[in-house]
C-alpha cells in the first residue's frame, strides 16, 4: 500500500514542481511580450504569434511532467510485480 | 482510461474480434486496451471521412468568385500557405501537402475533444507517434535530397575535433525530437480529455465549459505548434551546414 500511497505523492509533488517552474518562464514570456506590445502597438500581431509558440513550448515542460505524472498514476509499470511482492507478504 | 460513452461504440463490438482476436479471449484489461485501439481507428475514420467530404464539396465547381464551402476552404488553404512562405521561403511550397495535411488532420481531431461523445484520435500516443516518426523520416530524406553525402556535416557540429561528440548528441537530440513531438500533442489533448472527465465527475455544470474555452484555444495553438514544428525541422535540414 505504501509503494501506492508514495507514487500518489511523487505524482502530486512532480506536477507541482513542473508547474512552478513553468509559471515563472510563462510570466517571463508574457512580460516580455507585453512590453514589446506596450513599446510598438502596432506590432502586436507578430510578437502575439511568437508569444504563443514561445509558450506552447514553455507548457510542453510541464506536459512532459504531466505525462510522467499520468504513467506513475495510471499505467504504472511496477505495478504487476508490487502486486505479486504484495500477495507474497500477506500470505 | 476508456471514454465511457462514444458515438462509434457500435463499431467496437464489429472492430474488435477482427483486429484483436487474443484480447477478446483474454477479456479484462486487454480488452479494454483493445477497446480503446479500436475507438482511436474508428475515430480516424471519421476524421478522414470528414476531411474528404469537405474537401469534396469544396472543389466540386470551382467558380472564380468563390462562395460558401469554395470560399471557407480557399481561406484555410491560402492562411496555411501564407504561413508556410512566411517560415520557409520560396521552397517551402514542394513540402505544402505534407505540411497542410498534418495541420488540417491534426486541427481536426483535436476539435472532436470539444465534441462530448467523440475521443479525438491525437489523444492516443499510438496516432501522434506516427505523425511524429513521418515528420523525422522526411526530414532526413530531404536532407539527403538537398546535400547528397554533405548531410552528415550536419551532425557533426562547427568544430572538427569536437565531432565524434557532437555527433552522439545530435542524433540523440534527432531522436529526442520525435518524443517530444509526441508527447507534447498528447499530454496537452489527452490531459485535457483527462480533466474535463474530473471536471465532469465533481461539478456537472458550468465549470467544465470554462475549461472547453481553454480547450479550444489548446487545439488551435497545439496544431499551429505541430506545424511549425514541422517547418523548422525540414528547413534546418535543407540549410548549409556551417
Amino acid at each position: 500500500m505504501e509503494f501506492f500511497s508514495a507514487c500518489v505523492i511523487a505524482a502530486g509533488f512532480g506536477m507541482g514542481i513542473a508547474a512552478f517552474g513553468t509559471g515563472i518562464g510563462q510570466g517571463l514570456a508574457v512580460k516580455g511580450a507585453v512590453d514589446g506590445i506596450a513599446r510598438n502597438p502596432s506590432a502586436s500581431g507578430k510578437i502575439l504569434t511568437s508569444m504563443m509558440i514561445g509558450l506552447a513550448m514553455i507548457e510542453s515542460l510541464a506536459i512532459y511532467a504531466l505525462v510522467v505524472a499520468l504513467i506513475i498514476l495510471f499505467a504504472n509499470p511496477f505495478k504487476v510485480e508490487v502486486l505479486k511482492a504484495l500477495e507474497h507478504v500477506v500470505k | 482510461m476508456v471514454h465511457p460513452l462514444l458515438f462509434l461504440q457500435f463499431l467496437r463490438g464489429i472492430l474488435t474480434p477482427l483486429l484483436f482476436p487474443e484480447a477478446v479471449k483474454a477479456g479484462g484489461e486487454a480488452l479494454l486496451n483493445a477497446y480503446k485501439s479500436v475507438d482511436t481507428i474508428t475515430y480516424t475514420w471519421l476524421v478522414m471521412v470528414l476531411l474528404i467530404v469537405v474537401s469534396v464539396l469544396a472543389t466540386k465547381g470551382i467558380k472564380s468568385m468563390p462562395g460558401g464551402m469554395q470560399n471557407f476552404m480557399e481561406v484555410v488553404v491560402g492562411g496555411i500557405e501564407n504561413m508556410i512562405r512566411d517560415t520557409m521561403g520560396e521552397h517551402g511550397k514542394r513540402f505544402f501537402p505534407l505540411i497542410a495535411t498534418l495541420a488540417l488532420f491534426i486541427l481536426v481531431s483535436n476539435l472532436l475533444s470539444l465534441i462530448p461523445g467523440f475521443f479525438p484520435p491525437t489523444a492516443s500516443v499510438n496516432t501522434n507517434a506516427a505523425l511524429a516518426v513521418i515528420v523525422f523520416l522526411t526530414t532526413h530524406v530531404v536532407g539527403f535530397q538537398a546535400h547528397g553525402f554533405k548531410y552528415l556535416k550536419h551532425f557533426l557540429g562547427p568544430i572538427i575535433w569536437l565531432a565524434p561528440l557532437m555527433f552522439f548528441i545530435e542524433v540523440i537530440g534527432h531522436f529526442s525530437r520525435i518524443i517530444s513531438l509526441t508527447l507534447r500533442l498528447f499530454g496537452n489533448i489527452g490531459g485535457h480529455e483527462i480533466m474535463i472527465m474530473i471536471f465532469f465527475a465533481l461539478v456537472p455544470f458550468f465549470v467544465p465549459l470554462l475549461m472547453t474555452v481553454l480547450g479550444l484555444l489548446v487545439c488551435f495553438i497545439q496544431a499551429f505548434v505541430f506545424m511549425l514544428l514541422t517547418m523548422i525541422y525540414i528547413q534546418g535540414s535543407l540549410e548549409e551546414s556551417h
